[in-house]
């Protein structure tokens, strides 16, 4: 196939350009660490209220008990999702899709693609939606689907999301077995780079960072802060006292509610919670999102008009 | 006479909901059709992973017309009654017709409703059903309203006959019913125009899409068992799987392909659990080795390389899952060859089982006691059996079961043998889950029915104590099943034992553990116990039935937290509840057996009824008996004697049980009957000794003629005042006598 993609990059940047050219701001990715591509206040805050949208970017995630040291083929503590979404869903969100992976050189006239049932629900961002993880030749290559709730809102109307896990895709595309062997720059470059050149110490350091050393003391500590922090901002009255305007910091605040999960996750990994504590860490940090999405209902993004 | 064809055409829907969905089509549809007057020949509905379709034939073209009356008032009445008539008529005065009867002139409604077209009746009908169709799961999509499994694209609902086809006119939140469909997805994605049911199921064909799900399920079994046969190999059956896979295409294509050599070692249920649960792929054995040596995939396109790439890539993603699956096999094997199946357990500890009974290491340690307890009683070596029954939820910790909970005691069977223990404890591992339902195997090895015994009376009387306890609809504890699973237990291997001492012992269990972990000193031994509990020193479960003895429920709880020394307050359940319980569950079971909950409350009111073999040998006895001519008429003179007893005892304020004396006898029938008496009490009492209720029924049974020739022939309530009481004492010994086999009193009819 001589349109077939060379390198990791190199798919991106179709994506790019592929959803880019259908109308999507393109988005860089959000300054946090997050668990997912949904994280993104573009997609949390972005999918409530009723004004329309559509933005796709690559979100760096961070899943810290997924950490193999850069040895295992396909998992990582720290990989990258594309994240698309579109307010209200087209009718023809699904053929879109199809049309991306044709751009990344998935003919699907050679290939068996499905979408199968698969009800997505976040417990942390009180979040759920109906779809499908796309397979294409047996492999889960994204996940589609249609939000009905965000942060205890009903979604009207109703945001599709896309989510392509990045690496697993590449690999598939570019036939490659073990994601560090996968060229991440054109393999005809001067300086050609592999994942593994980019990310194999990183995994190995993070790894050793979120299984055994992240103190957990600090952590404890930094979840607790974000937490109050959270609340504190959401707190402060609308009108911001020095320059007299409706400043709602739903934002910031949900920086914080991002924070508390990142530092949720992480303590998690160093196998310090509980089976019934991780239920009420899980409903903490709901909590949090819940009031965020309050907040921002309340805000000019959000739909509010004065 | 139209034929109706409706396609509803959506997103992919769940393969789990087609089917249902298909036949809610049909039934609100059709259902709809009718009450509103439209009669049908015959319905038929079909599911793909993008459609519902519903075809009636032979539909009536319209309704017909509806001519009502309803009498009212008097023409005379006053004017708020007439008034109140038009009302509820939606008519005016001069539209009622006045008729002539006895009484005077009557008014009367007219209603007439016209006949109303097939078409606005449909139109109606389908819309009603899409707007509150039952699925289990619905969304809303786009900036709509309207609710369906997936977004809905399109609605084809035409009616057709010799004429053609008309399109129903109708539209949903901006879907208008058409005459047109799309084939499949990538292969005849174009619109397709139809004009009734066959004409539709054969363009689709034509288009890639094979409508009827169980003509995609012969496909793909067919193409399977064929390319399989064809290597010498065959096909494991698994029908829910190629149910939910019809459920997957719309055009099947059968793709075979090879496991990688390096997992052929795994074992079979391993390779096969994760194809199916991942991958849903079939798994191909050799029947010669019982190897799982390939993997078929199902397809839902043709492709120019005939699938090449297809198979390649599901190759791919096996490998990857199976390399996992392998490295999980072979870590729980270095845990086991390094620290034993104990080792494996260790972290068990660590795991709630739930948070007011403990950790899985507490509930394995209270199954391993009562394990051995139990285990002389069902012919086990009580060490064998607490061995067992500590290793039996190793594997709950192994990585392997992590990752497939289904696997959870087979692979402990498989760690059990890997770490030399003996062939009872592995098999133990596996079979303590079972019997899971009512139609599962029942363990019958001596060292599986103890741990699966102990295990789930640990279980009932844990939730038992904790007061959570099954209540209508609500079983989250699956007790029930457990109830089940100990009576199947039981019964099956018959079992002899009194379940009251061991739901007791389970009980104490818990009390030492709740003890335990409210942190106290735990002194509470059984000489303490008959201390503080005030009865003579015993075994706990003599201990407890002398309590029951003693005290009510209340002061049980209080005795129960003085000797623990916990709050009273976290003492709730009661064994005896918990028996009753049983018997409840006992009672199902046995009239699923196709004995009568009559004659089983016959034979639960005779004592040792926690000795459910018994209990059950007597029940099955009593029935047949009951069946026999003698039986059935012997019922029916004890209840003469009991009522004639019952009577006098009631009136004369005495009971006649003195015994009766043969000197007073005055006829041959009553003689006769002394002597039945006599024969058959011979013969009861050391049948009964033996257990063998058979040999007593029959024995009572030869009491019939007897019975009933006394019956006819002799007065009870004589004149002579000495004979009377000598006939009463007499029927008291007939009493006496069927009483001992079983309480014939609690028997119907």
């Amino acid at each position: 196939m001589s349109d077939a993609p060379r390198s990791f990059q190199e798919i991106i940047l179709r994506l790019q350009s592929y959803w880019a050219a259908r109308g999507c701001a393109v988005l860089q990715p959000y300054d946090m660490e997050v668990g997912a591509g949904t994280f993104h206040p573009a997609t949390t805050l972005r999918a409530l209220g009723t004004k329309a949208w559509a933005a796709a970017y690559v979100q760096p995630s961070r899943r810290p008990t997924d950490g193999r040291y850069g040895e295992n083929p396909n998992r990582l503590q720290h990989y990258y999702q594309y994240q698309v979404i579109i307010k209200p869903s087209p009718p023809d969100l699904q053929d879109l899709y199809l049309g991306s992976l044709k751009a990344i050189g998935i003919d699907a006239a050679m290939h068996d693609i499905r979408f199968v049932e698969d009800d997505w629900e976040s417990p942390t961002l009180g979040a759920w939606g109906l779809g499908w993880e796309v397979w294409c030749d047996g492999m889960e290559v994204s996940q589609f689907t249609y939000f009905q709730q965000v942060g205890g809102h009903d979604c009207h109307p109703v945001s599709g999301e896309l989510t392509y896990g990045l690496e697993r895709l590449a690999m598939y595309v570019l036939g490659v077995d073990h994601v560090m062997e996968m060229p991440f720059n054109d393999p005809q470059s001067p300086i050609p780079l592999k994942y593994g050149d980019v990310f194999r110490q990183t995994e190995e350091e993070y790894s050793r960072h979120n299984f055994d050393a992240a103190s957990t003391e600090a952590l404890l500590r930094h979840f607790e802060d974000a937490e109050a922090e959270c609340a504190r901002l959401l707190d402060a009255p609308a009108e911001d006292p020095k320059t007299g305007k409706r400043i709602i910091m739903a934002h910031p605040a949900y920086d914080q509610c991002i924070k508390a999960s990142h530092l949720f996750n992480l303590l998690d990994a160093r196998g310090v919670i509980s089976v019934t504590e991780r239920q009420a860490y899980i409903g903490r940090v709901r909590a949090l999102a819940k009031a965020c999405a309050d907040a921002f209902v309340q805000t000019e993004a959000g739909g509010w008009a004065a | 006479m139209p034929d109706l064809l409706i396609e509803l055409f959506s997103e992919e829907i769940p393969a789990r909901m087609q089917v249902k969905a298909a036949e809610d089509l049909r039934r609100l549809v059709t259902d709809g059709l009718v009450e509103a007057g439209l009669t049908y020949a015959g319905a038929a509905a079909f599911s793909t992973p993008r459609r519902l379709v519903l075809s009636v034939n032979g539909l009536l073209a319209e309704s017909k017309p509806v001519r009502e009356e309803r009498k009212g008032p008097k023409a005379d009445a006053p004017e708020k009654a007439i008034e109140g008539f038009l009302r509820s008529t939606g008519l005016t005065r001069d539209q009622l017709v006045e008729r002539e009867d006895k009484k005077g002139t009557i008014l009367f409604a007219v209603i007439e409703k016209p006949g109303r077209t097939a078409a606005e009746i449909v139109a109606e009908v389908l819309e009603k059903a899409i707007r509150t169709f039952p699925w289990p799961k619905s969304m809303r999509w786009g900036a709509g309203s309207l609710r369906w499994v997936r977004p809905l694209h399109s609605i084809l609902c035409i009616l057709s006959d010799e004429a053609g086809a008309e399109v129903v006119p109708l539209e949903i939140d901006g879907i208008t019913a058409g005459k047109t469909t799309q084939g499949h997805r990538f292969m005849a994605p174009a619109q397709i125009a139809v004009s009734g049911f066959e004409d539709y199921e054969a363009k689709l064909k034509r288009a890639f899409v094979v409508l009827r799900a169980e003509e995609r399920a012969e496909l793909i079994w067919h193409d399977a068992t064929n390319q399989a046969f064809a290597q010498g190999l065959e096909v494991v059956e698994d029908r829910g799987l190629l149910a939910e896979v019809a459920g997957l295409v719309e055009w099947p294509v059968v793709l075979m392909g090879p496991i990688g050599e390096a997992f052929l070692d795994l074992p079979p249920e391993v390779l096969q659990t994760s194809m199916k649960e991942h991958q849903k792929f079939f798994s191909v054995r050799n029947p010669k080795t019982g190897r799982i040596e390939r993997f078929v995939t199902v397809a839902n396109i043709e492709t120019a390389d005939n699938g090449a790439t297809i198979l390649a890539g599901n190759g791919k993603v096996l490998s990857a899952r199976l390399s996992d699956a392998k490295f999980f096999w072979e870590n729980d094997l270095r845990t086991v060859a390094d620290e034993g199946l104990t080792g494996m357990a260790e972290g068990l500890a660590n795991v709630t089982f739930h948070n007011k009974l403990g950790s899985q290491a507490d509930r394995i340690a209270r199954i391993a006691a009562l394990a051995a307890e139990i285990a002389q009683r069902v012919g086990a070596d009580p060490d064998e059996a607490r061995k067992a029954a500590e290793v039996a939820k190793a594997d709950l910790q192994s990585e392997m079961v992590g990752e497939f909970p289904d696997l959870q005691g087979l692979m402990g069977r498989y760690y059990a043998k890997a770490a030399g223990l003996s062939d009872a404890v592995a098999a133990a591992c596996q079979e303590h889950y079972s019997p899971l339902g009512p139609s599962d195997d029942v363990p019958a090895a001596p060292v599986s029915v103890a741990v699966a015994l102990a295990d789930k009376i640990d279980t009932l009387t844990g939730f038992w104590v904790i007061n959570e306890k099954p209540t209508g609809s609500k079983d989250p504890f699956a007790l029930r099943r457990a109830g089940l699973g100990v009576i199947r237990l039981v019964l099956d291997n018959r079992v002899r034992f009194n379940l009251l001492k061991q739901l007791d012992s389970g009980e104490a269990g818990h009390y030492w553990d709740l003890a335990g972990r409210a942190g106290h000193e735990i002194e509470a031994d059984e000489e303490r116990a008959a201390k503080i509990l005030g009865v003579p020193h015993a075994d706990f479960s003599t201990i407890r039935s002398e309590m029951r003895s003693r005290y009510d429920e209340k002061e049980q709880s209080q005795r129960l937290a003085e000797l623990f020394d916990i709050p009273a307050a976290s003492i709730v359940g009661f064994v005896p509840d918990l028996l009753t319980f049983l018997h409840d569950r006992l009672k199902v079971f046995l009239k699923d057996q196709g004995i009568p909950h009559d004659v089983i409350d016959a034979c639960l009111a005779m004592p040792g009824n926690d000795d459910l073999t018994l209990l059950v040998k007597r029940a099955e006895a009593l029935a047949a008996f009951l069946k026999t001519d003698d039986g059935e008429n012997l019922l029916q003179g004890f209840k003469r004697a009991n009522n004639i007893l019952s009577q006098a005892e009631e009136k004369d304020g005495v009971e006649y049980s003195y015994g009766a004396d043969p000197k007073w006898a005055e006829m041959d029938e009553e003689k006769a009957l002394f002597t039945a008496l006599d024969a058959a009490e011979a013969a009861i009492k050391p049948a009964m000794e033996q257990e063998d209720f058979a040999a007593a029924m029959t024995a009572m049974a030869a009491l019939r003629a007897p019975i009933d020739a006394f019956f006819t022939a002799v007065q009870v309530n004589a004149e002579n005042s000495v004979l009377r009481r000598n006939r009463l004492n007499l029927l008291s010994r007939i009493r006496t006598i069927c009483l001992s086999v079983a309480d014939l009193t609690k028997l119907d009819g």
